[in-house]
């Protein structure tokens, strides 16, 4: 017998999980959001290494790409977690801290998303600077652009347009990668359920409910990213 | 660097391959059978069949994995009606609900991959067949699959990856596969980066291995691909 309505279980009143499954929510978008925004940048310099390093910088970014490609994601968060301690604690009894120090789960949690989508990242963005015409750039630097310029003005907005796509695929790798970060204690979506379904004895429900957000979020940002690719590439030609 | 230190944790991490690999490779297996159904289903051209498809895809697809493994690990369980039936023995244990969770996840993926094979057949090969008199089923086991399969490969070689990556998740529900056993070492030692490298390169090696016979398939598949032998060989080999 299932004595409590879904309402019941998740409604915002108090002893409802409404407001707790809405709270760990927003933290799996932020914890997501930070890690991408952050992985992006690691890309940006893994793309530029691999496209204008010397041998010795673009044979770091390939193996950079090339080991993230080949191990577990849960693995890179156990290693910033865990990891941090490691370091931390030996440069917190410096300072005169005695117990043990590691980072927060929410920034171990980034920075492993980081690493982890980064390599897709570089991927992305090496591509899309691959697709940007050769003549563009060429036409920047002879209306006197100088290189930074040209960057900003030319090759980043370009880059970016032919990236979208594929940085709309990064972004529901991650969204789904973020639910890893439970195992840390971080309390998104996934955490929040298995302490919901611990209490109520409802696993079902609760996992249910933490796959029905997820899907809710990705749908949702999907279809902005949709619009937002709409928009950017509204000047080219449809083939 | 203590190397002693790494032989030591290479050796307690060994044990944890078999597992992984055994993961790996049943879900694949299992996840290729359904996905090749799914395909089917969705090429059928009758509605409700695609949809059901689609509606699978986008399910499997937008969830996270290890959402769907803990509905199927300590979800199940919640429902009388499970607890006391025929497969409850096998839901119990974590180590076919992570194959069953890898299974339905891989299938998804794969499902794409392989429409994308089956779609890529030119229609003049099934053409050819038909006007030689082969059945719709003849023509789809002897001309279609087989050329499916050669287009889809290195994508599903990805995917093949991609679940030996996935199988790390199993160590959530207290499987002691390779990411398990390195999870244990660090919380026993102490030594997160180097159990991180040992783990690591294991993992590696594994994929590495996987590309390269996925390789060795694909260049086995594909002798119009390979550069035609020089005549003058030829003629040497009629001579022997």
């Amino acid at each position: 017998m299932n004595d409590f309505g879904l309402m019941t279980v998740f409604s915002f009143a108090p002893g409802g999980w409404g407001a707790a499954m809405a709270a760990a929510s927003a933290m799996t978008i932020a914890v997501a959001t930070a890690g991408f925004i952050a992985g992006a940048i690691i890309g940006t310099f893994g793309a530029w290494a691999k496209i204008s390093g010397g041998r010795v910088v673009r044979s770091v970014a390939d193996g950079y790409t090339t080991v993230l490609r080949g191990i577990p994601d849960l693995l890179v968060i156990y290693l910033f977690y865990f990891g941090s301690s490691a370091v931390l604690t030996p440069i917190g009894r410096v300072f005169g801290a005695n117990g043990f120090l590691s980072l927060p789960a929410f920034f171990a949690g980034c920075l492993a998303i980081a690493i982890v989508s980064g390599a897709y990242h570089t991927e992305v963005f090496r591509g899309a600077y691959q697709v940007v015409a050769r003549g563009e750039i060429d036409a920047a630097y002879a209306t006197g652009m100088s290189r930074a310029l040209a960057f900003r003005r030319i090759i980043a907005p370009l880059t970016l347009r032919f990236a979208l796509p594929g940085l709309a695929n990064i972004w529901q790798l991650v969204l789904k990668e973020s639910s890893l970060i439970s195992v840390t204690g971080l309390v998104e979506i996934l955490r929040e359920s298995q302490i919901g379904a611990g209490s109520t004895k409802q696993p079902f429900t609760f996992f249910l409910a933490a796959a029905i957000l997820y899907l809710l979020i990705s749908s949702a940002s999907g279809w902005a990213l949709q619009i937002a690719e709409r928009h950017f590439t509204r000047g080219l030609g449809r083939g | 660097m203590d190397f002693s230190f790494f032989l030591s944790a290479f050796l307690r991490l060994l044990p944890g391959v078999p597992l992984t690999l055994q993961l790996a490779f049943i879900s694949v297996g299992l996840g290729m059978v359904l996905a090749l159904i799914l395909a089917l289903l969705r090429l059928s051209g009758i509605r409700p069949f695609e949809w059901i498809a689609r509606a699978y895809i986008f399910l499997f697809r937008s969830t996270p994995l290890l959402v769907q493994i803990f509905l199927i690990y300590y979800g199940l369980g919640q429902f009388p009606t499970v607890r006391y039936s025929v497969l409850w023995p096998m839901l119990r244990q974590p180590y076919w609900c992570a194959i069953i969770a890898l299974a339905l996840n891989t299938a998804a993926y794969g499902s794409e991959i392989i429409r994308g094979g089956l779609r890529s057949v030119p229609e003049g090969q099934t053409e050819a067949a038909r006007a030689c008199g082969m059945s719709r089923i003849t023509v789809f086991r002897r001309i279609v699959l087989p050329l499916a399969i050669r287009q889809a490969l290195p994508a599903y070689g990805n995917e093949i990856i991609l679940m030996v990556k996935a199988t790390a998740l199993a160590s959530v529900i207290t499987m002691m596969e390779i990411t398990g056993l390195a999870a244990k070492l660090i919380s026993e030692t102490y030594r997160a980066v180097e159990v991180f490298i040992v783990a690591g390169s294991i993992y590696l090696i594994i994929n590495y291995a996987i590309t390269r016979v996925i390789h060795l398939l694909e260049y086995w598949l594909t002798p119009h691909l390979r550069p035609v032998p020089t005549p003058g060989v030829v003629e040497r080999e009629d001579a022997v």
